[in-house]
């Protein structure tokens, strides 16, 4: 069962195979194993979950559920969720219980999902290997001393562990793509504005956006179906239809051009990682894509462009945390000043207050124009390189990052080494292209993403790409072998 | 680039952030190596570009009728506020 994606656990379900809640306690009590070591929840809602899924249950015998209907998920804790904790992985928030849930949330719910909780993640997404994390460090399922990535560090490594066999996802510079490859999962990143933002905890946002990791391509589709389209809660959302992306899987790979992003290709690459990704790509060449060479010469500036650009819109967005509506506040403040500085220093952690601290800098009186519209203009041409790039291709080629996970702590002393690990993932959000990140083989042990990114509202000629690629190959369906036991949901022998 | 302890406490001010005083050298070297980084754009030639501000260059910023769409839930949303009172939220006097 653990080894299930969520369509063959969708069409169990239709069948009556098992319960929407047999497999909810069975996927709860894969959580309670796992959690001590891997730290992948911040919140598990057993209760409501099972109550949820009895709803689900009803509805399949009543013949009035969706493709989703019963099928159990977990939401980062960057998502607004009604009358539960919503932390952003903070202590700002850490007592925070939101009065409304996000659109992604309310949508997730409509289709007939089971909340079993909410992941972990870098504090306020701000991180690439989940360490950041108030609630400490999530382990990744491959190896414990190992990152899961970041910051949706929580949500890959529990599909990777089959705690569910969907999470939801944020991804501000990599925040989908990096996790995802890192543990061996699929992640999507779709177009800037393509899902709601509505009640999702802003960062930086001119580069947010909500996606989703699943085992599949095939189930990615799925999801983001119910997850896509126009909210008028988001005033940056795209009034633009939502294709049959579930649909569009079938499209044939013959003919495809698949574009190498030459400037991606070079120095600091891992050679086991590039030999991986470059077998991926002669699987896409059986299957009919043509491939060339591209290069987009400013892409190289995309991580001092994002250092700019995400910590001025960053330090913005956490204004709002003053200690006085909600979040942190603290003890005996002598005057209003003292409440703000004491509450803010006690309520967020060292990543966030130096990203705080870089865009008030790049956008104080003096340096705005030297800084942030220097950064503007440069994420114009990086804007400008991609759009001359799908004028003669359909699909870019890339890794998703350029090693393998890499050793809990090593990369904390030094901002700009963890960083440079967003080097591939950060075009994407700066153009606001949809992206994904597939698993295309082990390197010592470890999984290699591939990383595939398309002109705007692309997402379904992505997941067909990922999807013919999956239909010959099964690094997705690889689990890491202490979480990989089979189980049985309905019986009491289940879920050892 | 590098900043020093006093640019640094200016910053933390105006972000309205306490340091403790040995957290200041810490930044100071930090949002360096950082500004280091993005001195790394003085290589783009900017001059006759337009800033980019978002992503999708077609698509503005909607505007709603002016007409209610929401409830009332005051007491809902001061149950996350540490400290109200009559319906206000309270902070420390700012009146002499």
């Amino acid at each position: 069962m653990a080894e299930k994606t969520l369509a063959e656990l969708a069409a169990g379900l239709k069948a009556r195979q098992y319960s929407s809640v047999e497999l909810t306690q069975a996927y709860l009590a894969r959580i309670e194993q796992a959690q001590p070591a891997l730290n992948a929840l911040i919140t598990v809602t057993a209760e409501s979950a099972l109550a949820a899924a009895a709803v689900a249950d009803q509805r399949l015998a009543a013949g009035t559920a969706g493709p989703l209907t019963g099928v159990p998920i977990i939401h980062k804790d960057i998502f607004c969720t009604a009358g539960v904790r919503t932390t952003c992985a903070s202590n700002m928030l850490s007592s925070f219980i939101s009065p409304y849930d996000a659109t992604v949330v309310t949508r997730l719910k409509d289709a007939g999902t089971v909340m079993l909780g909410k992941a972990n993640m870098d504090e306020f997404a701000m991180g690439s290997s989940n360490e950041t994390s108030f609630f400490g460090p999530v382990h990744n399922p491959w190896d414990a001393k190992v990152v899961p990535g970041g910051s949706s560090g929580g949500s890959a490594a529990a599909v990777a562990a089959r705690l569910a066999p969907l999470a939801t996802a944020t991804d501000t510079g990599g925040s989908i793509r990096q996790p995802a490859a890192l543990c061996g999962v699929t992640g999507i990143k779709p177009t800037y504005g393509r899902v709601s933002r509505y009640g999702m905890i802003a960062y930086a946002s001119s580069l947010d956006q909500a996606g989703v990791i699943t085992v599949s391509a095939e189930d990615a589709a799925m999801t983001l179906q119910a997850m896509a389209g126009f909210d008028p809660r988001d005033s940056t959302s795209a009034d633009v239809p939502v294709p049959d992306y579930v649909a569009e899987l079938a499209t044939p790979l013959k003919g495809m051009r698949i574009g190498i992003l030459k400037e991606f290709f070079g120095e600091g690459l891992a050679p086991e990682v590039e030999g991986l990704v470059r077998e991926a790509l002669a699987t896409w060449q059986r299957l009919g894509a043509t491939v060339k060479e591209i290069s987009l010469p400013n892409l190289p500036l995309s991580v001092p462009t994002y250092y700019v650009v995400a910590p001025a819109e960053c330090s913005s967005n956490l204004a709002r945390f003053d200690g006085v509506r909600f979040g942190h506040r603290c003890e005996n403040p002598k005057d209003l000043m003292d409440l703000y500085k004491r509450s803010r220093a006690e309520g967020f952690g060292p990543e966030v207050k130096r990203r705080i601290m870089t865009g008030t800098y790049v956008l104080s009186a003096g340096y705005y124009d030297a800084y942030y519209l220097k950064a503007q203009r440069v994420r114009a041409l990086i804007n400008e390189d991609f759009r001359r790039a799908f004028g003669e291709v359909d699909l870019l080629l890339s890794p998703t990052t350029p090693t393998v996970a890499f050793g809990l702590g090593e990369k904390t002393s030094d901002p700009i080494t963890m960083y440079l690990n967003d080097i591939y993932t950060i075009g994407a959000n700066l153009a606001g292209l949809p992206a994904l990140s597939i698993p295309c083989g082990f390197a010592r042990g470890l999984p290699v993403g591939v990383q595939l990114i398309g002109p705007h509202f692309a997402e379904g000629r992505l997941l067909a790409a990922a999807h013919g690629y999956q239909r010959e190959t099964d690094w997705h369906l690889r689990a890491p072998a202490a979480w990989s036991q089979d189980f049985n949901p309905g019986t009491k022998a289940g879920a050892k | 680039m590098s900043l020093s302890p006093k640019q640094i406490e200016s910053i933390a001010h105006l972000a309205r952030l306490e340091l403790k005083a040995e957290e200041i050298p810490v930044y100071a070297e930090s949002l360096s190596r950082i500004f280091g980084l993005v001195g790394e754009l003085d290589r783009a030639q900017t001059a006759h570009v337009e800033p980019m501000a978002h992503p999708l260059e077609d698509q503005v910023q909607r505007l709603r009728a002016d007409e209610p769409t929401s409830i009332n839930q005051r007491d809902l949303y001061q149950r996350n506020a540490s400290q109200v009172e009559d319906g206000l939220y309270l902070v420390p006097k700012v009146i002499e």
